[in-house]
Formats: structure tokens, sequence, C-alpha cells
């Protein structure tokens, strides 16, 4: 179970927490045109990567806020975690 | 009855107290402290089961963890247990257990024939027979198997025992309470730490326990017993014995189980019976220690064969003798130590050391007590079937690949040492690389991953002064870091005896002419003949002769068997065993049961049940209930003997002619406020909300970015900058956390909350053609007339005295409206709507009436909105604007979803106007086409009609907009109907919707 630093609440349990997938998906705005190629890249198109990935998780059973997670996918091992307006250097 | 091997004295067991048990039916004596395994030994009990595969006569091989034979089903207070190993089982009175893979019994076994027809079942036996016939398989492999192999019998019963979980959190957590735990354990104490200790076994000090050594002028187990008393006064320390740490996650996070009651003849009032623990760990040390690994012979399988250290154990920690007659088998110094124990009983062992010339202080020691020994000797075959009789002994040459003339000794048991192997499943687990340790021919732990130290003969290092006085310093250096203390503890002498290096021999070639099965997994009957086909046939990577031959894969995963197997592929593949490398080691450590990992959370405490505040009433009126998700809702309100169609019939139709009540409370409720509140619903919903004006509902539905519809439900504007949403009692949930994510990740700039209130508001729904008398007569100072209190309006009334929001919003399809009031009130407003409600002939109305009612108006919910379909799919792109953006709105333009013939809901009924069709039901076009017939659609919900009084479906139909009249048929293979039917409009009832608006 992973251990995960909630920027509000601290060091939690995974069982806290839902997972949100890729942070580094922007929307696109709305009402501008957008090319099938970059809805779908919005919508479907993830990349499964293998190791530091960005991801949301939500702090359903805390302070319900969505928070980005900086994370391993191989190792598991968390770098970093950010508040959901905190820009990723 | 005598216990004719238990010695006059000694052992740590408690002789006042005297335990009856049962083994197979005959009753037996042993002692407090006793496990079943030493109570049995003790009566001269060896035979305790039968093999996996071949079913031969199996006996005690270990005295611990590690035992692969004597797994027994054991019985207690009326409960029966399978998968127990004797050797851990500890004694109480009134134990029964009997011996599993036996049929009809241990000492005549059926599937023993096995045994002599072994050459038809060689490794891989399980992977081809899957391969034959499948007929054959179900009908005669299945049976037989299923009957005669297996480790138990899983009881069908309720299980009455309760399992418990518990979360903690400490600096450092000690696996293990040998000599490197205990001295890590006591300097991190010392230094303030958050310390737990878990040991596996009941007593603690790991090998002090059996070890001829001295700490600081004590025994090793006096020594022992003062640190544990110590610690155990210690405020920030946990010692637990019984308890086994099994699995080592991410994080470190530990899981351990503590058997609580496994020891007692029934588990104590207010008990549990198994604790699982779930250990957030700063630090660990893992000071698991190190399992004896046997060397391999000829019938190294037969009852008598054990390893030597269980042999000592048995005898210093029970007061057993497994023999009187014993043969030591060694290559190293540890075989002298069981039989110098034997000699100091009176017992004479026969030393045989694969060894030409060692030197040692044991050795020595051995020899000034007259002990038989015999130099570059080993056993080639032990003798006897269901007791060892008789060994076949030799010498050997230096390359070991010679045996000398066989000779045969008399025996009755061969206690057996082939060096140590490091316990590193936890360190393994934990995501560390273990590395091959040449000197030891064994796998140790490398260079760490997670939190965590692995110390003393877990890391390869079984000098006792060593580990001692690295165990006190990472003890103290690990809790410094944590607890800034640096309290200095004098590391105490340490006198042991010196050992010389064990021999690299692990396997006794076979005499020319014989063909005895040597065995490395005791428990799968994995012999070296089988690693050889595997390796014949082509396997090559140890993970894959694991698997084909099932060597490491029993319940004992291999403990003793796992480095002589590599050692065997090594040597056939001539590869050193590096670079065979270990096949992975998962948790569980050890097996656990499946109720402690369930814990508390079985039967109706497997999820929450929630419950609105009107439920008692519901149950004091008949209420049948139905899970709703976490719900419980009335499904209809029993009246004398009806069933569930004849209630909810009735109920469905005093709704469509007087008036009826439904408890909505959990339905989904948000609060919204802020400024920006309307832009927010603007962009969820498809339709548009810029313009809902205050006082006014509007029913929306949301898609997610796919297109697909996620949810529907109204939302009232309440005041300038305050709605109330309301969701599916499914997806109250995920809307929240969907409305969550939009605003606080992709348009933080919009000035809104939203908070959940679901369980603040307590609903009801009034329906029917006199609802509105019914409220009129509830709220006497409020105009709640067609003008008053428009269809899609609110107002907020007095019901009594409650404050009280009143929505006119319909899910029937009749006159309707939605009465909410805090939900402590509830049940008063309830009580009211009923007895107020009796003039008009109210009539509580559950959830099957519910769907009565919106299916045969043609109301979408849960069935239809099932994932998978758009808003065009149930008849709502009129919602959907064309001129805004909303979340998914870019997702409608895929082709698929515009297609001409796109599904659609459609209404259904049986050209009978009798047959109901059951939901889930294939629409086709010819019920006689070959299979696969081609779906045009399904059925998504059926009702009885009230309204008609004939069966009613709605289904999602392929081109269901140009399909009205046409005639095709409903096929349920799973209730085997063929039902032809007619496809009629969704709206079945009051298409132009004039009731609601009445
Ligand atoms: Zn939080």
């Amino acid at each position: 179970m992973l251990y995960i630093n909630c920027p509000h609440c601290g060091m939690r349990s995974q069982n806290e927490f839902s997972y949100g997938g890729d942070a580094s998906v922007k929307r696109p705005e709305l009402n501008k045109e957008v090319s099938d190629q970059e809805w779908d890249d919005f919508v479907y198109n993830r990349k499964s990567l293998r190791g530091k990935h960005l991801e949301l998780w939500q702090h359903i059973s805390g302070c319900r806020q969505w928070i980005k997670v900086e994370r391993d996918t191989a190792t598991h091992e968390i770098f970093r975690t950010f508040k959901a307006d905190e820009e990723v250097a | 009855m005598t216990q004719a091997f238990r010695i006059e004295n000694g052992g740590l067991i408690n002789r006042e107290k005297k335990l009856s048990f049962k083994f197979n039916g005959k009753t037996y004596f042993g002692y407090e402290g006793d496990t079943l395994a030493s109570a049995l030994l003790a009566n001269g009990v060896h035979l305790v089961g039968r093999s996996f595969k071949y079913h031969r006569p199996r006996g005690f091989f270990g005295a611990g963890v590690d035992e692969p034979y004597a797994v027994v089903q054991l019985y207690r207070n009326g409960e029966t247990e399978p998968n127990i190993k004797a050797t851990e089982q500890e004694l109480f009175e009134g134990l029964e257990a009997k011996s599993v893979n036996c049929w009809p019994s241990v000492n005549f076994d059926i599937g023993a024939i096995n045994n002599f027809l072994r050459i038809f079942l060689p490794a891989g036996f399980y992977y081809k027979t899957f391969m034959w016939p499948k007929s054959f398989w179900y009908r005669i492999y299945e049976p037989f198997i299923r009957k005669a192999a297996g480790l138990g019998v899983a009881s069908t019963k309720h299980d009455n025992e309760r399992y418990e979980h518990k979360y903690e959190y400490c600096d450092l957590l000690i696996a293990g309470s040998g000599p490197s735990g205990l001295a890590g354990a006591y300097a991190a104490a010392k230094n303030g730490a958050k310390v737990i200790l878990a040991e596996d076994k009941p007593r603690f000090g790991g090998s002090l326990l059996t070890s001829d050594v001295n700490i600081g002028n004590q025994s090793g187990k006096d020594w022992a017993d003062g640190i544990v008393a110590e610690l155990k006064t210690m405020p920030n320390v946990v010692v637990k014995n019984r308890s086994q740490i099994f699995g080592y996650y991410d994080h470190n996070m530990l899981v351990m189980s503590e058997k609580v009651s496994d020891h007692l003849p029934s588990t104590k009032k207010y008990h549990p019976n198994k604790r699982l623990w779930y250990i957030r760990a700063k630090e660990v040390l893992i000071s698991s220690g190190s399992i004896e690994r046997p060397i391999v012979f000829g019938n190294n399988d037969t009852p008598g064969v054990m390893l030597s250290s269980a042999a000592k154990e048995y005898l210093k920690v029970y007061g057993v003798l497994v023999g009187r007659k014993p043969l030591v088998f060694t290559n190293n110094d540890s075989g002298y130590e069981t039989a110098i124990e034997f000699k100091k009983h009176g017992v004479d062992p026969v030393v045989l050391d694969s060894r030409k010339n060692p030197v040692s202080e044991i050795i020595d020691e051995a020899k000034n007590l007259g002990i038989n020994i015999k130099n570059s000797y080993v056993v080639v075959a032990a003798q006897g079937y269901k007791k060892v009789k008789s060994a076949d002994i030799a010498s050997i040459s230096e390359d070991k690949k010679q045996l000398g003339k066989i000779e045969n000794v008399q025996c009755d048991c061969i206690c057996v040492s082939g060096f140590w192997t490091p316990t590193i499943h936890l360190a393994s687990q934990s995501g560390n690389k273990t590395k091959f340790k040449e000197e030891i021919d064994a796998f140790v732990p490398g260079q760490s991953k997670q939190n965590e130290i692995t110390l003393g003969a877990a890391n390869g290092v079984f000098s006792l002064e060593e580990t001692l006085k690295t165990s006190f310093t990472a003890g103290s250096e690990l809790s410094k870091k944590i607890t800034e203390n640096d309290n200095k503890i004098a590391i105490p002498n340490v006198v042991e005896k010196k050992s010389s290096q064990h021999d690299k021999f692990w396997c006794v070639p076979l005499p020319k002419g014989k063909n005895y099965k040597r065995f490395l997994d005791f428990q799968n009957d994995v012999a070296v003949s089988d690693i050889e086909i595997a390796l014949r046939e082509g396997y090559r990577s140890i993970e894959h002769v694991k698997r084909y031959t099932t060597l490491g894969m029993a319940t004992d995963q291999g403990k003793t068997s796992n480095l002589n197997g590599l050692q065997l592929v090594s040597e056939i593949e001539n590869k050193v065993v590096p670079a065979v490398g270990h096949t992975t080691f998962r948790p569980p450590y050890t097996p656990v049961s499946i109720g402690a990992i369930v814990g508390r959370e079985v039967g109706k405490h497997s999820k929450p049940t929630r419950k609105s505040p009107m439920h008692s009433w519901h149950e004091k009126n008949n209420a049948v209930f139905v899970d709703a998700g976490v719900w419980l809702r009335p499904r209809y309100y029993r009246r004398g003997n009806e069933n569930l169609f004849e209630g909810s019939k009735r109920e469905a139709k005093n709704v469509r002619t007087n008036v009826g009540v439904c408890d909505v409370t959990t339905l989904g409720k948000i609060d919204i406020k802020g400024p920006d509140a309307a832009e927010l619903l603007n962009r969820v919903y498809t339709n548009s909300w810029l313009k809902l004006p205050v006082g006014k509902a509007r029913y929306g539905v949301m898609l997610r970015e796919d297109g697909i519809v996620m949810d529907d439900g109204t939302t009232t504007r309440i005041s300038e900058n305050h709605y109330h949403m309301t969701t599916t009692t499914a997806q109250a949930a995920n809307v929240l956390s969907h409305l969550e994510y939009y605003l606080q990740l992709v348009w933080p700039e919009l000035n809104v909350n939203v908070v959940s209130t679901t369980e603040q508001w307590a609903g009801a729904a009034i329906a029917g053609p006199k609802s509105r008398d019914l409220l009129q007569k509830l709220f006497p100072n409020s105009d709640v007339s067609n003008g008053g209190l428009p269809f899609m309006g609110y107002m907020e009334g007095d019901l009594f005295g409650v404050k009280a929001r009143i929505y006119r919003i319909s899910f029937s399809g009749e006159l309707a409206y939605e009465v909410n009031v805090e939900s402590d009130y509830g049940n008063f407003m309830w009580e009211k709507i009923i007895e107020v409600g009796e003039e008009f002939n109210i009539q509580p109305y559950g959830t099957e009436a519910l769907s009565t009612l919106r299916i045969e108006m043609g109301h979408v919910a849960g069935s239809e909105l099932d994932g998978r379909t758009i808003p065009f799919d149930n008849a709502l792109e009129g919602l959907v604007s064309k001129k805004k953006d909303f979340i998914g709105k870019r997702s409608l333009q895929r082709s698929a979803f515009i297609a001409e013939d796109r599904q659609r809901i459609v209404g259904v009924v049986p050209l009978d106007k009798q047959t109901s069709i059951p939901e889930g039901s294939h629409l086709v076009k010819d019920d006689k086409a070959p299979l696969p017939n081609p779906k045009l659609g399904h059925i998504s919900a059926s009702c009885w009609s009230v309204e008609y009084d004939n069966p009613f479906s709605l289904a999602i139909l392929k081109d269901g907009k140009n399909m009205i009249g046409q005639k095709l048929f409903a096929m349920s293979p799973l209730k085997n109907k063929v039902i032809p039917v007619e496809i009629v409009s969704s709206h079945y009832v009051d298409p132009k919707g004039e009731r609601v608006r009445s």
C-alpha cells in the first residue's frame, strides 16, 4: 500500500485516495476548435510509462482535494506531490 | 498411555499440565507447551500424512515454519481448518487433528498406487493432462485428483470466529526475536524509539533456545528471557509472539498475522481468533534467521528422516527424542551439535560427515564424548516404508562422484544437515535484489531498496558474536536517526564454539543399478528426476522449471527445497547458481487464513448499510427491502400474502389513480454555491443553465469527456448563487468527484463550492392525480396551485412547523412533487404525509412500483444510462445544446455517434401481451438464424404496465428510430425464452407529458 504525502493533510495511506490518471493531460479550452487528433489525444491516448509519471490522485476520504503525485510506475517510489494549482517544474 | 519418547527431564514444556488430544481418531497425551508435532513424536508417531502426488508416507521433517510434510486438518471447538502445520500448532486440551492427502486412511492409501505408477506422473503431468480431451478431464481426472489430492478441506459452514484488523505505526519493526532481533530491539528501545518486535513462535529467542552459547555469563536462553522481560516493561515497545510478518509491501508497509487464540481450546469471549496488523514502519530490521537445508539422497522422504536442527529442537525445547538409534548425516558442524545433545541424553548417535578431515571445537567435543564419527561417509538411501528402519551408507570419494561399498546400518531416524539457508523472503519482497554468497552457497540480501536492513543468520552471518555486535549497532544507529537519542549500550561478552568450513556437497549420487527417488521438494513430490525431465524437455529459466515441475510451489514455498533445486539446475546446465538465479519470493511467507485477510468485513459488514431516516417506519409497515448500492430501500410494502408482482402492481396502480409516496432520500444531493455556479452547471450539463430563474428546477444530463452519459437529475436554483443538484443514487459519489475535478484542476478560476448534502435531506416523492390536493393540506399556507407552483417550480414551505423544500418534479410521469426536510425531521414528514394522505387513499410505494412507473413513461434510468449510451440513444438529444460548449460535446461528433442507424431507445411489447420479457434479452430479426445470431439490441428494463395491463419493456435498439412497428424476437438463452415482440414508442403512457403539467 502506497504512502502518499497529501500536500494538505500530510502522509496518508493509499486507501484514502482514488487514482485519477495522467496529470500531464491538459483539457482543450472550451469553445475552441480542436482537430479529431487533438481530441483523441486528450480523451483516449495515454502513454503507459515505465518510470517517472506525474499522476492525479484525489484524497477522497480526506480533504477531497485533487493532487498531483510524481511516482515511478515500476518501483512505486514517490518523489514529490503537488497541490492541484501548483506548477510542476 | 505413556509418552515413550519423552525424556525424564528437560525441555521448556510444562510437565505439570498434561493435555489429551486426538490424532486420526486415537487419543494421546502431551504437555502444555508442546506442538502437535512434538506431542506426536513423544508418542512415537512418525507417520502423519501422505505426499501430494505419489502419496508416499510422510512424517515430520522440521520443527517449525519450514515443515513441508506434516500438514493436518485441525478440529477445534466445532470448527475445522485445513492446511495447518503440526509443527506450528500448539497443543491444547481436546485438540483433534487428521491427516490430509490420505484416502481412505493414512495407513492404507489408495493414492499410493501413484507411487508404483509414478512413471506416468512425471514432471509436467498436470500440464500435459490439461491438454488431453476435455471430456476426460472433468469425468476422470478431476474427480480423481480432487479426491486424492489437496491439503485438507475448507469448512463450508459460516465461520463463527472473529478476525480483526489493526493499523499501527512504528519507528522500528523487527521481524524475528533471535539474537539479532533482540539486540536490535533492545538498542532501539533504549534510544526511545517506538519498536514492534514480532516473533512467529510462541517462545522468544530463536536459535538461543537450542544453541549451546553463553552471553554475558548467562546461557543464551536466560539472556533472551532477560531482554524480553525488560522490553515488555517499556512503554515504547510492543512485543508480540505468535505473530508472523508475512508480507513486505510498498513504502515500508508490512503485514503481520497474530494468532491470538489458535493455541487455546476455544477463543475467549470478545477476543479475535487472529489479528491482522498493517504496520507502517520507518525502519525495518529483518532478523528472520536461517533454515537448515537437507542433503538429497535416496528415499530421503521416508518418515524418520528429518533436519538435524529439528531433532535438536525437539530434544531441547520439548524433551522429545525423535529416535533412539539416530544417524546424523552432515556436511558441516551443525550435525555435531545435534549428536552431542543425543549423547548427553544417553543415546548413541552415529555421525556421517561428508568431509574428509574436519577440525573444530565442536567436533573435538563430540570426539571427547566418544561419539562414533565416520568421515567421508554418506547416506545413500533410507530403508523402511512407513518409518526408517535402516540406512544404506557408503564412503564417498573426494570428488563426490564415487561411492564405496554399500553397508546397511540399523537406525530409527536420520538427522540431516546440509548447512544453512538465510531466510531472505521479506528482504526479497521489499524489492531487494539478493546476491549469491559463495562461502555459504546461498543467497543473501543485497542493496537495500526500502528502509530495511537484514542482520544475523538471515544475512548469512552465523557467528553469534558478530550478529550481536552488528545488531546492537544497527538498532542504535537506526533509532538515533529518528529519536536523536544516543544511549550507549555495552555489548555483552559472547562465548561460542568456532565452526569449520562446511562441505559444498548437497546431493548423494545414485549407486549403480539403483533408481531411488531423491526428493528436492517434499511437499510437492518433486524429485531430482523431475528436474532432469524438465531440462531435457527444454525448460531453461528457473521460473519455468519451477512452474513445470511445481518445485517450491507448495504451501511451504520451497523453504527447504529451493537451493537444492538451484544447485541441481546449475549442475546439469553447467552454470553457476547466481546465473541460474532464484525464483521471486512473494507474500505471504506462510499461509494466512482467509478469515484474517477479510477481517470483520463479513456478511452484513462486508459493506456499510445506509438507511434513510424513515427506515424504521418502512420496517414497521412490512416493507420488503432491496439493496440499492449500499442503501436499503423498500422494494414494496407487502399486504397479506402478496408477492412482489402483486404488491408492486397495486402500488403503481394507486399512483396512477390516487396518490402514492416514495422514499427518495437515497438520491444524491449536492449543494452548489458561488457567483460562478450557473457557469459551472452550464459547462457540466448538456443543456443551457445561464437563464434558469430563481425558484425553478431543470432536468439535466451530464456527459463524460468521451460523450457517454454519466448521470442525469434535476438541479434547482434556490437563490441567486445557490443551487441544489440531485444525482442518481448510484452515481452520487462519482458526480461529486467529477465536479471537484473540474473546479480544482481544469477551471480553478470558477468561484464555486460544492458539497454533498445527501445525508442532510430526507426526501419524499408524492405522486399521482391527487397529489396536489394532498400537498395543499400539508402546506395550507402555501399556494401550490398550478399557477402558484407550476411544473418544475420550487418553493419553501412550512410543514407543521418544520421548514420544507417543495420541488414540483416527476419521475413517475404523474403530477408529482418532492418534499425535502432536514433528515432529523424525515420520519415526522413521512408520518404526516401518510396521516394527511389517508383521505386521498395514499399508499407508500417501493422501488419496484417506481420502476414500473418510469418504464412505461419511457423515462431513462441506470439500466439505460449504463456507461455505453450517448444522449441520442436515450432520446435526450433535445437537451443537447448546439450553441454552447460543455464536457464531452466534442466527442458527440464521432462518426459512430452520428451514424444514421445509431442505436436508440424504443418500447417493446410481446405480441401475445402476456409473456414478460426477461431483462437482458437480445432482440433479433430471425429466431432461427444460425449462431451467433446478429444482435440488434437488448432489453434494458421490463415491467408490467399498470396503464394497459400487459408487459412492457424498454430496449436499446440499433436504428431504433426507424424500427417502430417492426416485429422482432426477444431471445433469452439464459431463461430459455424466445418471445415474438413488436417495437413501439418508448413513451408508452402519456406520450405528450400532459399529466406532469396538469
Ligand atoms: Zn488531503
